[in-house]
């Protein structure tokens, strides 16, 4: 039995998951804490939210995402990755930057929208 | 003449422009001094915005983006880089005039029946808790750090201390660490922490970074720059413990120690301050004691969820629209909602007694286990909220039953009932 | 080779360069840091004595009265914020009313006009918000407030204008007696031949006398520490408000500011590390405590900063304005302990006369520039700022939202004749970042205006002092890499 504090949205419930027992995960106020509480145990993942260079517009930098989640223990190198990245204004929103982020499945795109300068 | 003037574009002014205009109000003016709508959303780049809005969780600028886009879909006039510098609340039915300096049309004078104050907070500072030491550089508000960071692409420091753990401290913490820096430790003076707990988890415990509760900065040294911060732990009285110091080598600390709501212009105009919120005193539909003035968002009070913020916006701006079509009322209703034990603010802070069921927003002043709200009016009646914890740093929303709200005299009170619950 | 050569540019440097700036003179300001008055003359209690206090016949006694008979005309023609608020001096005591009667007499004696004893009812009517419990209180209409920093700046501008050098960033290092007489200076930018040399280094005008020769007096720093309060707090009192010199110091002020917000302190704490400006808790404590006395309503919470300032005090009581005599035209301008802001403008004068009777000839300029003006948009009518905007959209531009600052009020100061090179000179040039929220939201905004109008990288650009860096570094950094990723 393990706790935890799920953190799939601000309420943060207090789930008790049983590893003996399938991941069986109590505690939890909706759905997605069961999900987050057999996931955090097995497979720990995190959305990735950072930034990458800019260039062509007035900003230098533009907010970036994994369009999902990724496994905790790839996001130092999905960090060192995201230092060669360099987007060209303008950018959509949810435009890919970097698809399948070192093969995780996860796309890393804009979360803002950047008209040309 | 504008029938509505909405004083800034955050996420607060977006909402109540954009309702506004659905509710049919046609000359509607949105003014933000900076050069970009969307406010401290801009900033905010981490994910968890808007899962009770949107029913699904996006980032600052995403969560802004919606709102923006919702707002081109309108005829709202906007107006960038244009600061308001003062309200005079019109006579007896007069329009209000909102004086603004910008750089295209210079000093003007505006006329409008209606106004929303969407102005947002802005962040306590060193010298609001007279921090001892010296004054070196490095000492940032959080906020300011994470301007830097995440719009201009610059680190501001390398070794770490962060004091208070308000939220964007926390968020700070990580997203420092993600790119390179290395947080010490995060101080708190209370013995619970001030922001939500799941930020608790994913960036202070994800990184291995100490929480120190019940601790707080007594000494900075550095004549230039910073080089070292002093943390002590406090007694029940927040004194520092003599004998506990800890010394950190570091070259930055970060403070995120509370948000103000920002009401200077509100101050001026004459309008009734609550002095627990530092926002307006407003009923249950935003509007202040100068009738035709609304207020909404992080300037009436700090929330914590930008969901919330949009909620209530959207409520104040329609009920300008309400107020312009028609439908206004003349001051504050009598009906207050008072503070009993445990309870650190409400918002509203009055009610028309005919307005059926009642949102209402607030704080409670510690931390408990399982323990439920009760709200009680001077007819004997009440209705109890239950939650498995309560904390300060978690703003509370409950709905009180119409029952309740129309048999009160003069008042309700909400008070914190702790175990038998 | 100069004529004059002044070590140090705070408000006794600056006001005499501005009096040498009349003759023509080749004269240089060598200052140690990057920025004019960036000691003493930043952090003090911002008040222009009456004159009451120093013994009368004292040097100081004199040009405390004179340089606050100046201070008026010439914050007039260098465009300096000043306001003539009058001070109360109270007595919170029956024993206290006799150190009033001291003074007062004393004050007479010194030449300090209008001087006035209160009764408690007189006093009260004037302050409202004063400790009812006081017994009486001396009034002396001439004190003022002022800006000390813009007050020294306006001088050092003004001396520049009109053709004095200001070296910053130039600390002497060196002083080598030259055979034919004058002094050759070194410092990291070289060596400088002058004829006179002018000691006005403040904290560390014992240190710079010593590269000379053995000084027989020496600085004795002493830390003050302030509160400064919100603007909410600015009209708790109308006038200077002093307690009586007593056992446990000088006493704590309550003043209003000339920027409209409230100034409390300072407290008394000798120091030994000149560059030492904490304000340790015990301090602020102090402070307090001591303030609540004279004002018991001030509302600490409305507090926006604190901050510590250290007295150029000496081991002398009077001031040392005096040649060395060893060599008659080495002038220390040293131990400008309080009243030393009021009396700076007597003091550069007094130093022409000195460096006149050892032997330099000062011939008045044709042209001399005696007017400054600077633009500030909080002080004009909506007409006029549209004027201004016209002329120059960017003066439409808000920066700092707490004081209202302008793009174009800062790009001016960064083309100034002393031009900013740091954050913390732009906030001291036209105030963004002295608000609320402390340059919380305008510090990034002004850096990058710095950056953009020095034409230097914005990491570079400091807070205050060199070596007070803001950035560490850019993130993302990395090589990048084209094609696939």
């Amino acid at each position: 039995m393990k706790e935890i504090i799920c953190i799939v949205c601000p309420r943060g419930c207090q789930l008790t998951v049983d590893e003996a027992n399938g991941y069986a995960v109590t505690g939890n106020g909706c759905p997605r804490g069961a999900a987050y509480g057999k996931s955090e145990l097995q497979n720990p993942t995190r959305v990735l939210t950072s930034t990458v260079r800019l260039t062509g517009a007035a900003l230098r930098r533009l907010p970036v995402k994994t369009d999902r989640a990724i496994p905790k223990g790839k996001l130092r190198e999905a960090m060192a990755l995201l230092d060669t990245v360099v987007a060209h204004a303008p950018v959509t929103e949810g435009q890919v930057l970097v698809a399948d982020l070192l093969g995780t499945g996860a796309n890393l795109v804009a979360t803002r929208e950047i008209p040309a300068e | 003449m504008y029938d509505l003037i909405v004083l800034g574009g955050g996420p607060a002014g977006l909402a109540a422009a954009c309702r506004a205009w659905q509710e049919g109000v046609r000359r509607i003016l949105l003014v933000e001094r900076d050069d970009a709508l969307g406010g401290i959303l801009n900033q905010c780049i981490h994910n968890g915005f808007g899962l009770h809005r949107f029913s699904e969780e996006l980032t600052g600028p995403e969560y802004a983006g919606r709102y923006i886009r919702m707002l081109g879909q309108t005829g709202v006039e906007v107006r960038l880089a244009t600061m308001a510098l003062q309200i005079l609340p019109g006579q007896d039915g007069a329009p209000h005039e909102v004086h603004t300096l910008s750089p295209t049309h210079g000093y003007e004078v505006l006329q409008t029946r209606a106004i929303v104050l969407a102005m947002g907070c802005r962040e306590r500072t060193r010298g609001a808790i007279a921090l001892p030491g010296e004054r070196p550089a490095g000492i940032f508000t959080a906020g300011a750090a994470q301007r830097y960071l995440n719009i201009e692409g610059y680190l501001v420091g390398r070794r770490v201390v962060i004091l208070g753990s308000g939220d964007i401290g926390l968020i700070m913490a990580r997203r420092m660490t993600l790119e390179g820096a290395k947080v010490l430790a995060c101080v708190e003076v209370m013995p619970y922490s001030g922001g939500l707990t799941r930020n608790i988890v994913q960036c202070l415990q994800d990184y291995d970074i100490p929480l120190y509760l019940s601790h707080t900065v007594t000494d900075i040294k550095g004549h230039d720059r910073l080089e070292q911060v002093t943390v002590s732990q406090v007694d029940a009285n927040r004194r520092p413990i003599p004998g506990t110091e800890m010394v950190f080598d570091c070259d930055t600390l970060l403070l995120s120690v509370g948000l103000i709501p920002e009401n200077e212009l509100t101050r001026q105009a004459g309008i009734e301050m609550d002095r627990r919120t530092h926002g307006a005193v407003v009923s249950e539909a935003m509007q202040t004691s100068v009738p035709g003035i609304f207020a909404c968002g992080n300037v009436l009070h700090v929330h914590d969820l930008v969901d919330y913020v949009s909620a209530e916006s959207e409520r104040a701006g329609a009920a300008a629209a309400a107020y312009l079509q028609g439908n206004p009322s003349a001051s504050l209703p009598s009906l207050r909602l008072d503070n009993g034990a445990g309870i650190a603010y409400t918002v509203p802070q009055r009610l028309h007694p005919g307005i059926g069921e009642a949102q209402v927003f607030f704080r409670v002043n510690r931390v408990t286990g399982p323990a439920a709200v009760v709200a009680e009016n001077d007819a004997g009646e009440t209705s109890r909220f239950r939650r498995l914890r309560f904390a300060p740093g978690e703003m509370e929303r409950i709905t009180l039953p119409a029952n309740l709200v129309a048999t009160a005299k003069e008042h309700i009170t909400l008070r914190l009932e702790e175990g038998s619950v | 080779m100069y004529d004059v050569i002044l070590i140090g540019c705070g408000v006794v440097g600056a006001a005499t360069a501005y009096q040498l700036a009349r003759y023509d003179l080749k004269v240089a300001v060598l200052e140690a840091q990057n920025d004019v008055a960036n000691g003493t003359t930043k952090a003090n209690s911002a008040i222009l004595h009456a004159g009451y206090d120093p013994e009368p016949g004292t040097r100081m006694a004199a040009l405390n009265v004179e340089g606050n008979k100046m201070a008026k005309e010439l914050c007039r023609k260098l465009d300096v914020p000043f306001r003539p608020v009058g001070s109360l001096l109270l007595a919170l005591s029956e024993a206290q009313k006799t150190t009033l009667q001291t003074l007062y007499v004393r004050g007479l004696a010194n030449g300090v006009p209008g001087l006035a004893l209160l009764d408690r009812e007189a006093t009260l009517a004037m302050e409202p918000g004063l400790n009812p419990e006081l017994t009486g209180a001396l009034y002396a209409p001439t004190a003022a407030i002022v800006n000390p920093w813009e007050y020294a700046l306006a001088m050092a501008e003004t001396a520049v204008v009109n053709g004095v050098e200001l070296h910053r960033r130039c600390p002497v290092t060196g002083i080598r007696p030259l055979p034919e007489g004058g002094f050759a200076l070194q410092t990291p930018r070289g060596e400088w031949q002058t004829r006179f040399v002018v000691n006005a280094a403040g904290v560390n005008a014992d240190k710079v006398h010593t590269l000379l020769e053995p000084v027989p007096w020496k600085i004795t720093p002493n830390r003050g520490s302030y509160f400064l309060l919100d603007k909410a707090e600015g009209s708790r009192v109308g006038h200077v408000i002093f307690q009586c010199p007593g056992p446990n110091g000088k006493g704590v002020l309550v003043a209003p500011t000339v920027h409209g917000n409230l100034l409390v302190g300072p407290d008394a704490q000798p120091v030994e590390d000149r560059r030492d400006l904490g304000t340790p808790a015990s301090a602020l404590d102090f402070v307090r405590t001591q303030a609540r006395r004279s004002v018991p309503g001030i509302d600490f919470s409305q507090n926006i900063r604190n901050f510590a300032g250290i007295r150029a005090n000496s081991d002398q009581e009077d001031f040392i304005i005096q040649p060395s005599p060893a060599y008659p035209a080495f002038l220390d301008l040293a131990g400008i302990k309080s009243p030393g802001l009021t009396a700076a403008p007597a003091i550069g004068k007094r130093a022409v006369e000195l460096l006149a009777e050892a032997g330099l000839v000062c011939r008045p300029k044709a042209q001399f520039i005696a007017e400054r003006h600077v633009v500030r948009m909080d002080r004009l009518s909506p007409a006029e700022k549209n004027v201004q905007i016209a002329r120059d959209p960017r003066y439409g531009r808000v920066i700092c939202r707490c004081e209202t600052v302008t793009e174009g009020e800062i790009v001016a100061a960064l083309h100034s004749p002393i031009p900013a090179l740091s954050i913390n000179g732009v906030k001291r040039r036209c105030n963004a970042g002295m608000g609320r929220c402390q340059g919380g939201f305008c510090g990034p905004r002004v850096q990058e205006i710095i950056a953009r109008e020095l034409g230097i990288d914005q990491t570079a650009v400091p807070m205050d002092q060199d070596g007070s860096w803001v950035l560490a570094g850019e993130t993302k950094t990395g090589r990048e890499v084209t094609g696939d990723v």
